[in-house]
């Protein structure tokens, strides 16, 4: 990055990993209590984006988020990640029950430079957190539409990655997961400038 | 009785083409109306085997601000008025890959498909056969189709990576909170309290065309004993002392009220409209005073105080209008990023709370020139999970507002607002459309909506359950309290208002305070003579 582009309010790549990183883990945290799958009192509220978001303070839950999503950041700012998805299952019957799909765009940004290290978005940041705040309002909003998860319930996150990714250790590759008979719901979406990232909920109807 | 209610029941669902006894009911009208619009769509074999109970939601295309895309030309007759895009959710296919999908589905079955494809052409003639033929392949194609159409489009190429130690799953013992919002059957746990309340209504007036719309304030009750409410695109006035019915004024196709709100004391009548215009009627002589616009979308909020009319619009801003000058518009308060659907000045007029689609309350403190507000808000509260529609100022604490979440939340929140804390919060579990104080109790009323639709009456400030009143067989949407403060009208989605006479001042304790006072003379008098 050169002297004068740091004057000026940009955002690199690397930068628009950590958006994105961040508005994941508030969006997971956030999906865990609103759909209820761990017990309420497992959780701490705190303030981000204007709002009030519910963290989980399960220490187990809070170090897998943890590792997961420094892995997605370093993919994320080298442009590997197609789709994140967290995949909320039935414990005992591992059914898949519902899948929050973060679909990855990745965007020319502002010099449109063909090696995506360069490239930059001077995307003011208050807009961008206000754009996560509206999906994150959505999020919590899902609750008056979604099926009631009436079972123990665990969730995982499947990234997609490119095909070249290279597995890193404790890592494993997985299939695609499938709902029966799914319903499919977009909120809206967000972008940095170098990245668009898209929510879309995937729901078993229930018949 | 109830065993020949039965029988006729029975013999209703058994002559199906039979003529019905009188008009069809409202609800029956629209049911049919929406299945006639649904079976058009139905005729298609593919799509009857999938989703077609959303079929009659309305196209996607449509939707104001829905951001889908390959979708860049909207239609002009649906331009986006809420900032920052709509707010409904609606089910699309963009996740499915059905091109894809209709291939496999054909690879796949292979010959079987191609027999039924005969099938379906041959018979393309009746529709009624292939429709059977359909339902007889329903199951197996419904699966596949399902399965298929979910494979990905970039499934060529990409690795699906996950961590190894996963997430604990929840413990045994969890059973989900939202459960509470699904079930019926919700244990309705009211301790007796110390007075009796009656848990039915008084009296049930019909309501037709109420708007099923959580965002409008659509009925209020004047110091002069009447009711004003919307219905459809007409604004009645009903008279609760004689009883009369008046229509005040129709709008015109399309458009509608959006809120209703009566001056403290008078006949004026403010009716905020869809097209973001406020509209002050007289009442005693039917005529509309002024309109004063300012507002890009509808009005769903009004709030008085004395000449000062207060509105929040869809639009997230709120508008102070001084009814009084030519130029009205006093100030602009851009609190908001979503619709304002909850406004109300305090008892003592210090204070405006707005509540909106953005989950959060807002509190203004009065201009120190006395009019309006500060354009900054004086408190932002954003605890609540949902919108929030329900707003009460407490009648003996003036500082102590009270707040109701939508269906996300479902909390009643207690705040103060000389310091900007939380009070208190109670989760009522279902959602809060109204609240409201009540004069002669130290008590308060809220309205639910979804599992009981009931209205439950809450001692304040120990928040201990003391009456359920249900009735209503859909959400109740708006309260509003008589001028004694004795009765509370209620106005459900079921499209009835009803009466009840839950806050009656005890005539018990009428009898029993003045004796207290008759007492305490009386031994004034006594002292003065030992």
């Amino acid at each position: 990055m050169s002297s004068a582009q740091a004057t000026k309010n940009c955002i690199t790549l690397k930068g628009s990993a950590q958006i994105i990183v961040e508005y994941l883990k508030y969006g997971i945290h956030s999906i865990l209590f609103q759909r209820g799958i761990y017990p309420a009192e497992n959780f701490d509220s705190t303030q981000q984006y204007g709002l009030t978001i519910l963290m989980s303070k399960d220490p187990k839950i809070e170090t897998f988020l943890k590792n997961v999503l420094s892995q997605t950041e370093e993919w994320l700012s080298k442009n590997m990640i197609n789709k994140i998805s967290m995949v909320i299952t039935n414990a005992h019957s591992k059914e898949v029950l519902e899948c929050w799909d973060f679909k990855m765009q990745a965007e020319m940004g502002d010099n449109q430079s063909a090696d995506p290290t360069q490239r930059t978005s001077s995307k003011d940041q208050t807009r961008i957190q206000n754009e996560i705040r509206d999906v994150m309002r959505q999020i919590s909003a899902t609750v008056s539409y979604l099926p009631l998860l009436d079972c123990i319930c665990t969730f995982d996150v499947m990234i997609h990655t490119l095909e070249n990714t290279e597995l890193p250790a404790k890592w494993d590759e997985t299939g695609a997961i499938v709902i029966q008979n799914a319903q499919a719901v977009q909120l809206r979406s967000f972008s940095t400038g170098l990245h668009k990232v898209e929510t879309v909920v995937n729901y078993k109807m229930s018949t | 009785m109830s065993q020949f209610n039965f029988v006729s029941d029975l013999q209703n669902a058994l002559i199906m083409d039979g003529e019905t006894r009188g008009p069809a009911p409202r609800w029956k009208k629209k049911l049919e109306a929406s299945l006639n619009g649904s079976v058009n769509t139905t005729r298609s074999v593919l799509s009857v085997s999938y989703n077609t109970s959303f079929s009659g939601v309305q196209a996607p295309t449509k939707t104001p601000g829905k951001s889908s895309e390959g979708k860049t030309k909207k239609p002009n007759t649906t331009p986006t008025k809420t900032p920052g895009g709509g707010d409904r959710f609606i089910p699309n296919r963009a996740a499915t890959n059905f091109e894809l999908a209709h291939f496999l589905v054909n690879k796949d079955s292979g010959d079987k498909s191609d027999e039924e494809n005969d099938k379906a052409t041959t018979s393309n003639s009746n529709s009624n056969e292939s429709n059977v033929q359909a339902s007889a392949h329903k199951g197996e194609r419904q699966k596949l189709i399902s399965e298929v159409a979910q494979v990905p489009g970039d499934s060529h190429g990409g690795r699906i990576l996950c961590y190894q130690n996963k997430a604990p799953a929840a413990p045994e013992s969890h059973t989900n909170p939202l459960k509470v919002v699904y079930s019926i059957k919700t244990p309705i746990s009211t301790k007796s309290g110390s007075r009796y309340i009656p848990t039915t209504s008084e009296r049930i007036l019909d309501a037709p065309d109420f708007i099923n719309d959580y965002y409008l304030n659509l009925m209020d009750w004047s110091g002069d004993n009447i009711v004003a409410v919307a219905l459809g695109s007409c604004v009645y006035l009903w008279n609760a002392a004689s009883g009369n019915i008046e229509q005040l004024t129709e709008f015109e196709e399309g458009d509608y009220a959006g809120s209703l709100s009566w001056i403290q004391e008078g006949q004026i009548l403010a009716i905020g409209n869809s097209t973001g215009a406020v509209e002050l009627w007289d009442c005693s002589k039917v005529k509309r005073l002024r309109v004063m616009d300012g507002h890009s979308a509808r009005v769903g909020s009004l709030a008085w105080n004395s000449f000062l009319v207060s509105s929040g619009s869809r639009d997230g801003t709120i508008i102070h209008h001084d009814v009084r000058s030519r130029e009205h518009k006093i100030s602009s308060l851009a609190g908001h990023t979503q619709e304002v659907c909850g406004l109300k000045w305090s008892t003592d007029f210090k204070y405006l709370a707005s509540g909106g689609n953005d989950n959060l309350v807002n509190v203004w403190s009065l201009a120190s020139s006395g009019v309006g507000t500060a354009s900054e808000a004086l408190h932002k509260f954003n605890e609540h999970q949902a919108a929030v529609r329900a707003l009460a100022w407490c009648p003996w604490q003036p500082s102590t507002l009270a707040s109701g979440g939508g269906t996300a939340d479902r909390c009643i929140k207690f705040w103060n607002v000389n310091n900007g804390s939380l009070i208190k919060s109670v989760d009522s579990k279902s959602q809060v459309c109204s609240l409201l104080f009540s004069r002669h109790y130290k008590e308060l009323i809220s309205a639910h909506g979804f599992a009981n639709n009931q209205l439950t009456i809450w001692k304040y400030p120990t928040m201990v359950k003391q009456a359920d009143l249900t009735g209503h067989t859909s959400r109740v949407l708006q309260m509003a309290m008589s001028p004694d403060g004795s009765t509370v009208i209620s106005a459900g989605a079921d499209e009835t208002l009803r009466l009840w006479n839950c806050f009656a001042p005890d005539p018990l304790a009428a009898k029993k305070s003045a004796s207290v006072n008759s007492k305490a003379k009386q031994s004034v008098f006594r002292q003065s003579i030992r």
